[in-house]
């Protein structure tokens, strides 16, 4: 169930080092600049160097920044099995965009675990959800630097926050480099349209 | 700058010490507290002075000794950071402060980056120094200001409690006007006041004492406590900290109403507490961590006869352990009023999935240090450690013990003390070791211990964010400044092996390694390597390696050297190095069959 103390309630999964920071950044941002209240809850330190990384992002709300158990409106998930780690905080039939490209693990690459099949993971998670899964590494490398993996991804969720496309793409120009901004703005676009109906 | 920003709690924090008209900062980094320093030493312009120093107790003796001159005074630091300057910090009670001086802690419930999860709350019952503690990022700026305020007013340092979920939330900030400077900089010479000898100590303990009731009243109304009692209900809620917008979140979902006492004073608002409970027939108090507040509620409760029911952690209705959230406190509030709840368990999820702890990053010099010493020294070794990035060995096997910041070098003598016959190899950052491992390995050197120490010099306090250190020749600011040399300091202590080595050069390395093992004493050995992330900032550049797959046997021996850019193709059979590859070529000197060498151009 979701919250009505929120207007949109956001989990960002991933791996550190993928960019969620930035993603929730620009997100949080572009609704302070909508006037609205925002809180968000980070993964900072121990965490960061390349383990599971989530993040929360609470549009229009005035509480605490984490969110309650199974309530968050949706979700953005940088990595497949980092979808499935966090799905318990998204409220039944909540939207859940994700990414199909897999980072593998030191667990796995030295085969203490075995990484499920990416294709199982959508299967389960549709029961359950209004799923949109796509390989956002090949729209990132499309756009023309694997680096907007998270950009591709925020694309893909703009339709659903309630946030004006054109403020985030002008939150986009203000908060990554200079020169990569042609770049990510592609990537945003190409995302965008996996989610566009 | 004024108006309404989304930021980060430190930086927040750090523009309510601006707003402050703070004079002197000084910290030790440490998650989640850092960024409160590097946000203020990385401004363009500042009227302040600002370091980080080596470690916390030196940071709140720099931030005590500019009070005592006057000037306001931040020191940051992590909770485990008070442990080390709670010497200074337990005296300061009784010498008190001029100017306002601010103990800003952040504590980290969970341990979500830390080596356990005390409560700093206690050190200011303990020490009977003033704490405020915010609940969102707004208070955390606004209380800033005021806390310099009463700490002048009262003549006492302020402590500052903050956690990781203040320090590392996000939220939109209403920013005030920067208060003019006024604190004129002059130490004045008053030997009853700034010499702790006994005579003045027994005269400062009571002084102390006698203050404690001024300060209580004045925060009872200081804002910060807010009380709203519903006549209505004969339920209510004590809370504080983020626990307490968790607590409302928790109300609502429930949906009952309840009077409400948020506390972000300590000492507590005895009068609020008590008009509380007069209204109420059951009250829970919702605290992280300790029942410091709970305790203190029993007390008032008793002293005026109260029969209200008080739950809280005492009776097991929530945790004494962790971080709390919306469910958690769903959960004690239910139990505690008898109401149904809708209490939320994750869904079951049957698909098994790989755990993913962080690693040393690809490239990382420690990696191949790690390589060394265990070829070296073989598994029959005991290996303590101590707090870095390169505490993620543990996945390595190198890491045996871990205790808290400096021990690695004591606990390593110890462990030797005690008879132990292996031999004995422990690893140190180059932070850690200036932070407190230096006295750990002149005790080493001058009780006779027969031990390996190798210091992990990456050129900077990597795990914290990158913050530089009295290695590096460099500031908080970036200003250039003497570089502490380890090997000359490591000798004129008396240490007779010292070498330096380059652990990309891992021939080399094991040569000195070899060398070190053998010598009978303490030897110390430098692996001194840029940390790669602060290297790639640089814009040092290496040529990434590949895999040859006609030369590769598919043996494995590189993929157990934990390397996040090195994959293994199931169906090949072969290895492969992917995108995340910096060139640090240590896994081609691994390589049995040459089969790893730099891309071609």
């Amino acid at each position: 169930m979701t919250s009505d103390l929120s207007n949109f309630d956001l989990v960002i999964a991933g791996v550190g080092g993928q960019g969620a920071v930035k993603v929730s950044d620009i997100i949080g941002k572009a609704a302070v600049s909508e006037g609205m209240d925002v809180r968000a809850a980070e993964t900072h330190g121990m965490a960061q160097r390349g383990g599971s990384v989530v993040n929360y992002v609470r549009l229009g709300c005035e509480l605490g920044s984490l969110i309650p158990c199974g309530s968050a409106h949706g979700m953005l998930s940088l990595e497949p099995v980092e979808a499935m780690r966090y799905i318990h905080d998204v409220a039944k039939d909540g939207i859940v965009v994700m990414n199909t490209s897999p980072i593998y693990p030191i667990t796995v690459t030295s085969g203490q675990c075995t990484y499920p099949d990416p294709q199982e993971i959508v299967a389960r998670l549709e029961k359950d959800y209004r799923v949109v899964a796509f390989d956002a590494v090949a729209l990132a490398r499309q756009a023309g630097n694997m680096k907007t993996l998270n950009v591709v991804m925020l694309g893909a969720i703009s339709s659903y926050l309630p946030i004006p496309v054109d403020t985030l793409v002008e939150c986009i120009r203000n908060m990554v480099p200079p020169k990569t901004i042609g770049t990510n703005l592609e990537a945003f676009r190409l995302g965008r349209e996996t989610t566009r109906q | 700058m004024s108006g309404r920003e989304y930021m980060l709690g430190n930086v927040a924090i750090a523009r309510g010490i601006v707003e402050g008209a703070v004079d002197v900062v000084s910290g030790y980094p440490g998650t989640p507290s850092s960024e409160i320093v590097d946000t203020l030493a990385s401004m363009k312009e500042r009227d302040f002075y600002i370091e980080w120093s080596v470690n916390e107790k030196v940071a709140m003796e720099v931030a005590a000794g500019a009070s005592m001159a006057g000037a306001r005074s931040v020191v940051t630091m992590k909770h485990v950071g008070l442990n080390v300057a709670a010497d200074p910090l337990m005296t300061l009670a009784y010498m008190g402060v001029k100017g306002g001086m601010v103990i800003i802690v952040a504590d980290d419930p969970s341990c979500h980056s830390s080596q356990n999860e005390q409560d700093s709350r206690r050190y200011s019952v303990f020490s009977q120094i003033p704490c405020l503690e915010p609940s969102t990022s707004q208070q955390a700026k606004d209380m800033i200001p005021y806390a310099f305020e009463l700490s002048e007013k009262y003549e006492i340092p302020v402590i500052f409690r903050s956690t990781t979920r203040i320090s590392h939330g996000k939220s939109d900030i209403e920013l005030a006007p920067i208060k003019q400077k006024k604190n004129e900089v002059k130490f004045e010479k008053n030997p009853d006041r700034w010499v702790m000898v006994p005579k003045n100590a027994r005269v400062r303990h009571p002084h102390l004492l006698s203050i404690q009731q001024d300060i209580r009243g004045e925060l009872e109304v200081s804002g910060w406590n807010e009380l709203s009692i519903e006549a209505e209900s004969t339920v209510g809620i004590i809370a504080c900290g983020t626990a307490a917008v968790y607590a409302k979140e928790a109300l609502d979902r429930l949906g009952i109403t309840a009077s409400f006492l948020k506390i972000g004073t300590y000492p507590i608002p005895e009068d609020s507490v008590r008009q509380l409970l007069a209204k109420t027939e059951q009250v829970i108090v919702i605290e992280e961590l300790e029942p410091v507040i709970e305790d203190q509620c029993k007390v008032i409760a008793r002293d005026v006869e109260f029969e209200t029911e008080i739950f809280g952690k005492t009776d097991g209705l929530l945790p004494r352990t962790g971080e709390f959230n919306v469910d958690i406190c769903i959960g004690g509030i239910a139990k505690a009023f008898g109401i149904d709840s809708c209490e939320c368990k994750p869904a079951k999820q049957d698909m098994e999935l790989p755990v993913r702890p962080p690693a040393m990053c690809a490239g990382c010099s420690h990696r191949g240090t790690f390589h060394v010493m265990k070829k070296v020294f073989g598994e029959d070794t005991v290996f303590p450690s101590d707090i870095g990035c390169y505490t993620l060995g543990i996945q390595h096997g190198t890491v045996d013990t871990t205790l808290c910041m400096g021990a690695s070098i004591s606990v390593a003598s110890g462990i030797y003390d005690a008879g132990e016959e292996k031999p004995i190899c422990c690893t140190i950052g180059d932070s850690t070791f200036f932070h407190t491992g230096i006295n750990s390995l002149m005790n080493a050197i001058y009780n006779k211990s027969d031990i390996t120490v190798l210091i992990l010099d990456n050129r900077i306090t990597a795990m914290t964010g990158h913050q530089p250190n009295p290695g590096m020749g460099k500031t908080a600011t970036r200003e250039p400044t003497v570089e502490v040399a380890f090997d000359k300091l490591c000798s004129a202590m008396g240490a007779e092996f010292v070498e330096v080595v380059d652990p990309y050069d891992m021939a080399a390395t094991e040569d000195v390694l070899e060398r070190a093992k053998a010598h009978e004493g303490v030897s110390v050995v430098i692996a001194k390597r840029a940390c790669v992330i602060s290297a790639a900032r640089g814009g040092i550049r290496y040529t990434p390696f590949m895999v040859d797959t006609d030369l590769c046997k598919g043996c494995r021996k590189c993929l157990k050297f934990g390397c996040p850019a090195i994959e293994f193709d199931e169906v090949s059979k072969k290895a492969s190095i992917n995108s995340m590859c910096s060139g640090c070529g240590l896994c081609a000197e691994i390589c049995t069959f040459n089969a790893i060498m730099e891309v071609k151009k």
